[in-house]
């Protein structure tokens, strides 16, 4: 079981707590963990990443594990902490502006 | 009795004003999605309980909101926007070729017939559908691919496409505006469109009598009179009498003919609003003194009103969409401002009060009139 924590913008958007458990098959990446995260919430479809070319939006950021993992590739294997739901997978709303 | 709901726009939530006829007492409700912008929310003429709403963040993008019971709930629905084709280029402020990129949405035209059908109008320029009550959304290439597309750029408020006018008469027949390429129009229902800008005259641009290329501010047409047009362009007001294939100068006497929003009285479809503002460097109305002008002969001559609003130290600006007016018997006037204050006129523009004062700057208004 995957945790995954979201922003409060987020959370109110998909009408969901803080922190959503997800099953995740296949190998645990940002992508299979984004998809398994807006197949259950839809509504948060265009708001991570664009609809189109699947980029990250800018002014989010992605943390585990005490790192910076927004720039990783969206294939490369998350920590085996995340992986195990020792850790949740954290989406940030970068802090920027009003 | 009637009653009137004003659906308030702002940078940090939406908020739904209520009142019976009379509109001297109001009800406050919201924030509605607290935090995010709201460019734009609409009822449908066919269905007053069905609501769109435009809501977007710098964080999280476009969202789309529908209401089918007045506001009092709301569920998110289709907010994919991808232009049809390859979208190619635009012009950039440097005028440079820039790829053509969806940013958000500035203004939803409902239908005047179905509730379940819906017009967009989106930043970087484009004019999109839904037909299944938001779910999905689909693009009119014809105007983006009108031959000029490559040449429109954006104003210093984003390239928005933020005036759509359906036609009541012509099904077929649609207006829209975009910041800064000007106003077209379609008689075939949006699949070709063509510029209606003859009579333009923008000293900012290279050709000031350019086809395209003008900063059209906003655009108000009453319903009884669909080949009427009333025009506030970045400088100078201007009228077409006929469905835009001319404009005419119709500034007169305002103090000043810089501003943003136009609308026509609800009865007198030659009686217009606006709010001068006094330049485009210095984006509040002159001397400190917010005042709506009134013509009561469809321009040229206008008269300032200005009981009840602030004649001392007042710098709000008013946003292109955010005025709007009610259809009771005495024409009821609305208008909101950068500052957060929503005002209301029971009396064509006579008298005004504020509904409310410390919103969060306000995008937009609109009005629904309700039995």
């Amino acid at each position: 079981m995957i945790r995954i924590e979201l922003p409060a913008h987020l959370r109110t958007l998909a009408r969901c707590g803080s922190e959503v458990q997800l099953e995740v098959a296949g190998e645990v990446t940002q992508r299979s963990v984004l998809d398994a995260l807006e197949a259950a919430y839809p509504t948060l479809r265009g708001t991570i990443r664009d609809h189109v070319t699947q980029q990250r939006r800018p002014f989010v950021r992605f943390f585990a594990c005490e790192e910076d993992l927004s720039h990783a590739s969206p294939d490369a294997p998350l920590p085996a902490a995340v992986a195990s739901g020792a850790e949740p997978f954290l989406i940030i709303g970068a802090i920027a502006g009003g | 009795m009637s009653s009137v709901r004003v659906l308030v726009g702002t940078r940090k939530g939406a908020f739904i004003l209520t009142s019976d006829g009379r509109r001297e007492r109001w009800e406050v409700n919201g924030p509605y999605f607290g935090g995010w912008e709201m460019y734009h929310l609409k009822g449908s003429p066919a269905d007053p309980n069905r609501i769109y709403a435009s809501q977007c963040s710098g964080w999280h993008g476009q969202v789309m909101q529908r209401s089918s019971d007045g506001g009092k709930t709301w569920e998110p629905v289709g907010n994919k926007f991808v232009y049809d084709g390859v979208p190619g280029t635009h012009q950039w402020y440097d005028g440079t070729p820039h790829p053509w990129e969806f940013k958000r949405v500035w203004h939803l035209e409902p239908s005047l017939s179905d509730p379940d059908t819906v017009y967009a109008g989106v930043e970087d320029a484009a004019l999109f559908r839904s037909t299944d009550a938001g779910q999905t959304w689909q693009e009119l290439p014809g105007l983006r691919g009108h031959g000029s597309g490559p040449h429109w750029q954006p104003g210093a408020g984003g390239m928005c496409l933020h005036t759509i006018i359906l036609d009541p008469s012509n099904p077929q027949r649609i207006y829209i505006a975009i910041s800064a390429a000007g106003a077209f129009r379609t008689d075939d229902g949006g699949v070709t469109w063509k510029p209606i800008n003859r009579g333009l005259y923008s000293k900012y641009i290279p050709d000031p009598s350019a086809e395209v290329g003008h900063c059209i501010h906003h655009i108000a047409m009453h319903p009884s009179r669909p080949g009427v047009l009333f025009m506030q362009k970045h400088w100078d007001v201007m009228r077409s009498g006929d469905a835009g294939e001319s404009w005419q100068k119709v500034s007169g006497n305002l103090p000043v003919d810089f501003g943003f929003v136009i609308d026509v009285h609800a009865h007198e479809p030659e009686t217009i609003y606006v709010v001068p503002i006094k330049s485009d460097g210095e984006h509040y109305p002159p001397e400190g003194k917010l005042r709506v002008y009134r013509s009561r002969t469809g321009g040229n001559e206008w008269e300032a009103l200005s009981d009840g609003l602030p004649q001392s130290d007042c710098y709000v600006d008013v946003l292109r969409d955010a005025m709007a007016v009610d259809s009771l018997d005495s024409c009821g006037i609305y208008f909101g401002t950068t500052g957060g204050q929503v005002y209301a006129s029971a009396d064509s523009g006579d008298h005004w009060a504020p509904i409310v004062r410390d919103l969060p700057s306000v995008l937009s208004v609109e009005v629904q009139t309700l039995p």
